[in-house]
C-alpha cells in the first residue's frame, strides 16, 4: 500500500500540493484525475522519489520513500514521467533491457531476458525491437518505455499520463496491459489520466484532485457523477451509462 | 570479430608509427647492431613511447568524450568544447607559477581539480540555464573555455610562460620520450575503470528520473564520470598537449553506426580512437618530412572538417 501523509509541494509562496493524505490500495488500477495544474504529477513525483517533499512523507509498504536506499525502492517501484526526451541512440531491446537494472545491475541473466522478451511482446514492439529511438514515432517510442518500466517488474508500476501520444487503438491496448498486469500479475498500477473515460472504464479506484488538495475518490461508479465532475472541472458533464459502465460526453 | 579486425588495423598503424622518422630505424638495421647502438635505443626510448602515448591517449581522450556527451545529454560536448581543457591548463599554469618544483603526477592532479572545477562548472550552467538548441550547448562551453583560457593566456603573458603554455594546449608528440610519458598509463587506468561503469554513464544519458527510477544516484554518477573525465583530461593536457576534437568526433562517429549503448560501444571508441591518433601524428610526420607538424594541428584541421559535417548533417536530418 502506498500512504501519503500531510504532502505538500511549494514553489516560494504557491502550494502546489496541499497536505494531501492518501491511501492508494494496493493492486487494481487507481487513477488520478483533475484539471491542468491540479497538482496530479507533482504528487506522483513525489511519491516516486523523483522530486522532494516540501513536507509530509510517503510510505510504500511502509518504506519511506525519502530514507530507503533508492536501490531497494527501484525493485518494488517503477515511474514512468511524461515528456520524455532522449538524445541517447539506443535500441528499443536495449532500452527495454535497462529496466533490469536494479535487479542485475547490467549483468543480464536468462531469467532478465525472459522478462525483456515478455515486455517487448506485451507491448507489441517486437517487430520494432532493433529500432533506434530516434527512428520511431512519438507514440512507438511512448511504448517503449512503458515496456522497459514493465520489464522493471515492480510490485507498483506509477504513469504519469502513459495515453500521451497513443491513437486510439494502441490507447486501449495500454489500458488493457495495465488491466492484465493489475488482474494477472498482481501488480498496483497508478495512472495520472486526462481522459477520465479511460480512468472509468478501467479502474477500480479514481483519486480527483484540484488545487492541490484531494477532493474526491472512491471507485469510479461514485466519481463518475455530473456534480463532482462539474466540481472538478468546472464545466457541464454529462454522465451515461453504456453496458454498465459510465462514460461521460463533455464535447458541447 | 570485427572487433579484432579493427584492432588489427591499429596493430600495423602502431608498427608503422615505429618505423616512420628522421633516424633510420628498421628491422635490417636493428638486427644488423648491437643493443647498445643507435637504432635500437632510437626504438626503446623514442619509438616506442610516443607510439604507446598516441594509442593511451588516443583511447582515454574518446572515452572521456563519450562519457561527457552521455552526461550532458548532448551530442556535440568533449572535453575541448566544455571548459575542461581550459581549464586543465589554467591548472598547470598556476602550479608552474607558484610551485615549479612539484614533480608531474603533483601537476597533474592539480591541474585534475582544476579541469573538474570548470566541468562543474559547466554543467552547473547547463543546469541553470535549460538551453532550447542542442547547439547552443557547446557554444556555452566554447565560451565558457574561452573566458578561462584568455584569463590563462594573460598570466602565462605576464610571467613569460606563452610559449609553455602552448605546449599544453596543442597537442604534439614529438616530445615523449621513455619517462616522459608513463603517467599516461593512469589515463588507461580510468578508461578501465569507465568501462566497468559503462551501463550506469549509458543510465545517466536518459537522464535524471531514468536514473534515479532504475535505483541510481545521479549525483554520484555524474560525479564519477566528471572526475575521470577531468583526471584524463589533466593527464593528457600535462603530457602531451590537448587534441581538440577527439573525443568528439570518435563516439559520433561510432554512435551512427552502432547507437549508445556504451557497454557495446566503448571498445569500439577506444579502438577507433587510437585508430585516428596514429594515422594524424603519421600523417603530421611525414607531410613535410623530415620536419613535423604537430597532432593538434593536423587533428584540429581534420577534426573541424568532419565536425562542420557531423552539424549539417545532424541539421538536415532534424530539420
Amino acid at each position: 500500500m502506498i500512504r501519503a501523509q500531510n504532502v505538500s509541494k511549494a514553489y516560494g509562496e504557491a502550494l502546489v500540493v496541499d497536505g494531501v493524505s492518501l491511501e492508494l490500495p494496493a493492486h487494481g488500477i487507481t487513477s488520478i484525475i483533475g484539471p491542468n495544474g491540479a497538482g496530479k504529477s507533482t504528487f506522483l513525483s513525489m511519491v516516486s522519489r523523483l522530486m522532494p517533499m516540501s513536507a509530509g512523507t510517503v510510505t510504500v509498504d511502509g518504506l519511506d520513500v525519502t530514507r530507503t536506499p533508492s536501490d531497494v525502492l527501484a525493485r518494488r517501484l517503477s515511474i514512468l514521467r511524461q515528456d520524455n526526451h532522449i538524445a541517447a541512440r539506443l535500441t528499443v531491446a536495449d532500452l527495454v533491457a535497462f529496466g533490469r537494472f536494479p535487479h542485475s545491475r547490467g549483468r543480464l541473466t536468462v531469467a532478465d531476458k525472459e522478462h525483456i522478451d515478455r515486455a517487448i511482446g506485451y507491448l507489441d514492439l517486437t517487430d520494432l525491437a532493433g529500432r533506434f529511438l530516434d527512428e520511431l514515432s512519438g507514440g512507438q517510442r511512448q511504448r517503449a518505455f512503458v515496456a522497459m518500466v514493465l520489464c522493471q517488474d515492480t510490485d507498483y508500476v506509477l504513469l504519469d499520463e502513459p495515453l500521451n501520444n497513443l491513437d486510439m487503438k494502441h490507447a486501449m491496448g495500454m489500458m488493457k496491459i495495465m488491466r492484465r498486469a493489475a488482474d494477472e500479475l498482481g501488480k498496483t498500477v497508478v495512472l495520472v489520466l486526462h481522459d477520465i473515460n479511460f480512468a472509468s472504464w478501467y479502474s477500480d479506484w479514481i483519486v480527483a484532485m484540484k488545487d492541490g488538495k484531494v477532493r474526491h475518490q472512491g471507485p469510479a461508479s461514485q466519481i463518475m457523477r455530473p456534480e463532482i465532475l462539474a466540481d472538478i472541472y468546472d464545466m457541464d458533464i454529462k454522465v451515461h451509462e453504456i453496458g454498465g459502465r459510465r462514460v461521460s460526453v463533455f464535447y458541447e | 570479430m570485427k572487433l579484432v579486425l579493427a584492432i588489427l588495423a591499429v596493430l600495423l598503424l602502431a608498427i608503422a608509427s615505429l618505423f616512420i622518422g628522421v633516424s633510420d630505424v628498421s628491422l635490417p638495421t636493428l638486427l644488423s647492431s648491437a643493443p647498445e647502438d643507435r637504432p635500437m635505443q632510437v626504438l626503446l626510448i623514442s619509438r616506442v613511447p610516443r607510439t604507446l602515448a598516441l594509442i593511451l591517449s588516443g583511447v582515454a581522450m574518446a572515452v572521456a568524450g563519450v562519457i561527457m556527451q552521455m552526461l550532458a545529454r548532448n551530442r556535440f560536448v568533449e572535453p575541448s568544447t566544455a571548459g575542461t581543457v581550459e581549464s586543465a591548463s589554467l591548472g598547470i599554469l598556476v602550479v608552474t607559477i607558484f610551485a615549479p618544483g612539484l614533480p608531474l603526477i603533483g601537476k597533474m592532479l592539480v591541474a585534475s581539480l582544476f579541469a573538474l572545477a570548470g566541468t562543474a562548472l559547466f554543467m552547473r550552467i547547463l543546469k541553470e540555464i535549460p538551453l532550447r538548441s542542442v547547439l547552443m550547448v557547446p557554444l556555452v562551453g566554447i565560451m565558457l573555455g574561452g573566458v578561462i583560457s584568455s584569463g590563462t593566456a594573460f598570466f602565462a603573458y605576464r610571467y613569460d610562460l606563452l610559449q609553455t603554455l602552448g605546449n599544453w594546449t596543442l597537442g604534439d608528440f614529438s616530445g615523449v620520450l621513455r619517462g616522459r610519458y608513463e603517467l599516461l598509463w593512469l589515463a588507461a587506468g580510468l578508461t578501465g575503470i569507465a568501462y566497468i561503469a559503462a551501463d550506469r554513464f549509458t543510465v545517466a544519458g536518459l537522464g535524471e528520473d531514468f536514473t534515479t527510477n532504475l535505483g541510481l544516484d545521479y549525483r554520484r554518477v555524474l560525479t564519477l564520470g566528471l572526475s575521470i573525465v577531468a583526471m584524463v583530461t589533466a593527464v593528457v593536457v600535462v603530457t602531451v598537449g590537448a587534441i581538440p576534437f577527439l573525443g568528439l568526433i570518435v563516439p559520433n562517429l561510432v554512435a551512427m553506426a552502432m547507437g549508445d549503448n556504451i557497454r557495446r560501444s566503448m571498445p569500439w571508441i577506444a579502438v577507433t580512437g587510437a585508430g585516428f591518433v596514429l594515422a594524424c601524428d603519421i600523417v603530421g610526420r611525414i607531410i613535410r618530412f623530415p620536419y613535423e607538424i604537430p597532432i593538434g594541428t593536423v587533428f584540429g584541421v581534420v577534426g573541424s572538417a568532419l565536425f562542420l559535417y557531423l552539424l549539417l548533417r545532424r541539421n538536415a536530418r532534424l530539420g
